[in-house]
């Protein structure tokens, strides 16, 4: 069992760099793994996996959709097809093309997009995607994860390769404080309590998760009792550790790096209508696009920094 | 050598069956279902080697992708023809909770079928990493898909014509079905699409003509693209006639996703030779 004491910083690498070392491992165990990227190999820090096995290697060019009617026709054939290029191309840019020849048709494809979100920082809005989440959950059979560090993401790679289905894969570009043990299990669909506590649930996926810890570190100082749960598998949602945890604390906040209609926040409040009607307060962009910044900046403008978590907690306090 | 003369009685059937599977359902795409018959019952029937026991993966098999997936009522007729499901549920074409969906699906596990089509432009993507995947298993067969003509106003087409012969993908041959017609209307009305071999040619393709109403030709160019490993794609630019076979579809977009009626559909059911027996249904 994962306590705050135990999650400590070993220093700051990107999740894709997780990405990158984990489809290696992946590649090593599995020879029917193959790559496609869409130009963008260089930021998909895949270069292991493609020095190593440049034949299961399929540089595509700028041409998105053909990636992933490529995936489609290799996973018919028995590959285990992982697309890579960033959150923003990998979903609202193909959304029919995931729809009609992967999710539609059940093929085997991981879909593994980098530069999620608001941390992506100075290309812009145009980059930001803050709705990848929301489209990629409503396509039934989707599963849909959202790693929180290196090793997070790097055993999040070996295990949706050796899950049959679709899969949408998020993470990010940012170097980010790894601080989630090597050696912990990751099971898709399985919550992962960080910290156990009884006055308030905080429920976080992805780059925020390690806010999430910082905010939990300080209302416990303050005699706030925090239970954290990391929900990196937003689809399918594990919904009895949602239940069970709202229904000990009376009290909910849903951290993501992500708009606060259709991500996190949106699927805990879909359980929890129906299952235990619970005070909720989001930590989520506000319905607006992004702009150019520092990673540390546009988290801080837009409300999803240390002090937001905390003040959100003792907002959602105040409604029990 | 191919028996052009049973072909042509197979095709007779299932022109058939695509009367009368939209003419029951009273919805469905009729015109290019009949100009698309000869080209599928040629690849089912004589060119392609394929197993209707039916696997996913294909390994040692030929495959057929239908990029333009409302011409459905066609591939159901052949792919039940040729034993992959039987055919008396052709009755059941778009019905609900029938496995013959309005356009073809892996959804409801009928096989035959390997990808779901219907939303255009997405099957030369497929089959190329089908031919891929051939290619890294040492499977030497060869991947055929089709498009429509109009269908070639979609952009991902694009990025997969410069994709295939960029990367050496011979072993995959594209049928246009080059009948100048789209919904609402002539192509060049539409969108005018210039010369598809002038095009594809550009693009670093081999090109092939054939009229895919003359089933002779049709065999005979079907196989010469299926033999061809000579480091690139294929586009075969396939002339044929929008309901053909049928006097008064012949020529028209018309009939493009149109259902005829009682008399009409005996009308037409009368041009046709019944050669392999109806499937049965009440109603005609």
């Amino acid at each position: 069992m994962l306590s705050l004491d135990k999650l400590k910083s070993t220093g700051k690498k990107a999740t894709r760099d997780g990405f990158g070392a984990g489809l290696k491992a992946a590649g090593d165990k599995h020879d029917n793994v193959v790559m496609l990227t869409a130009d963008l190999r260089g930021s998909m820090k895949s270069e292991d996996f493609i020095n190593t096995y440049p034949d299961r290697f399929i540089q595509v060019g700028i041409s998105e959709a053909n990636m992933m009617g490529i995936a489609s026709g290799l996973a018919t054939g028995g590959k285990i097809p992982v697309t890579t290029t960033f959150a923003n191309f990998s979903t609202g840019r193909v959304y029919d093309q995931i729809r009609q020849s992967i999710a539609y048709s059940d093929k085997n494809v991981k879909i593994c997009a980098s530069h999620a979100g608001l941390t992506l920082g100075e290309d812009g809005a145009t980059h930001q995607i803050l709705e990848d989440i929301g489209m990629m959950r409503m396509l039934p059979g989707m599963t849909v994860i959202n790693p929180c560090d290196y090793n997070q993401t790097a055993a999040a790679v070996q295990a949706i390769v050796e899950h049959h289905g679709p899969v949408y894969l998020r993470f990010g570009r940012p170097g980010w404080p790894v601080f989630i043990p090597e050696d912990t299990k990751f099971e898709i669909g399985k919550a992962l309590p960080l910290s156990e506590g009884t006055d308030v649930t905080i429920f976080a996926t992805g780059h925020l998760v390690w806010k999430a810890v910082e905010a939990a570190r300080q209302l416990e100082e303050e005699g706030i009792s925090v239970d954290l749960i990391n929900i990196h598998t937003i689809k399918p949602l594990d919904e009895e550790a949602v239940i069970a945890s709202a229904k000990k604390t009376g009290a909910v906040v849903t951290c993501e790096e992500h708009n606060k209609y259709g991500g996190l926040g949106s699927a805990i409040a879909e359980c929890l209508s129906k299952h235990a009607p619970t005070p909720q307060e989001y930590v989520a962009t506000d319905d607006t696009f992004g702009e150019s910044g520092t990673a540390d900046q546009l988290l801080a403008k837009y409300g999803l920094d240390t002090p937001d978590v905390v003040a959100a907690v003792k907002r959602v306090l105040k409604r029990k | 050598m191919a028996d052009i003369q049973e072909l042509k009685k197979i095709a007779s059937q299932v022109r058939r069956d695509i009367i009368r599977e939209v003419y029951l359902s009273q919805s469905g795409h009729p015109g290019g279902a009949l100009g698309n018959t000869d080209l599928l019952v040629a690849l089912y029937f004589e060119v392609m080697k394929h197993d209707p026991s039916f696997n996913m993966e294909a390994q040692g098999e030929d495959v057929f992708f239908l990029s333009n997936g409302h011409i459905s009522p066609v591939f159901y007729s052949v792919l039940a023809r040729s034993g992959y499901f039987p055919k008396e549920e052709l009755k059941t074409f778009r019905e609900i909770d029938s496995r013959l969906q309005g356009h073809p699906t892996t959804h409801e596990g009928l096989p035959g079928v390997r990808v779901a089509s219907g939303s255009l432009g997405q099957g030369v993507s497929v089959a190329i990493g089908m031919a891929l995947s051939k290619k890294m298993n040492g499977d030497d067969r060869t991947v055929f898909v089709l498009t429509g003509d109009g269908e070639q106003q979609e952009g991902q087409i694009w990025e997969a014509a410069l994709f295939a012969p960029h990367n050496k993908v011979d072993n995959l041959v594209l049928i246009i079905d080059d009948n100048g017609q789209q919904i609402d209307g002539p192509t060049q009305e539409v969108l005018e699409l210039g010369s598809f071999a002038d095009k594809y040619k550009a693009f670093g393709w081999d090109i092939m003509r054939m009229n895919g109403n003359d089933m002779e030709e049709t065999v005979k160019v079907l196989k010469e693209a299926a033999a061809k490993r000579n480091g690139k794609p294929t586009c075969i630019v396939m002339d044929t006639e929008m309901g053909m076979g049928v006097d008064f579809m012949v020529g028209t977009h018309h009939w493009h996703g149109k259902a005829p009626d009682k008399e009409q559909a005996h009308t037409a059911l009368d041009q046709l030779e019944e050669t392999l027996g109806d499937f049965a249904a009440e109603g005609i």
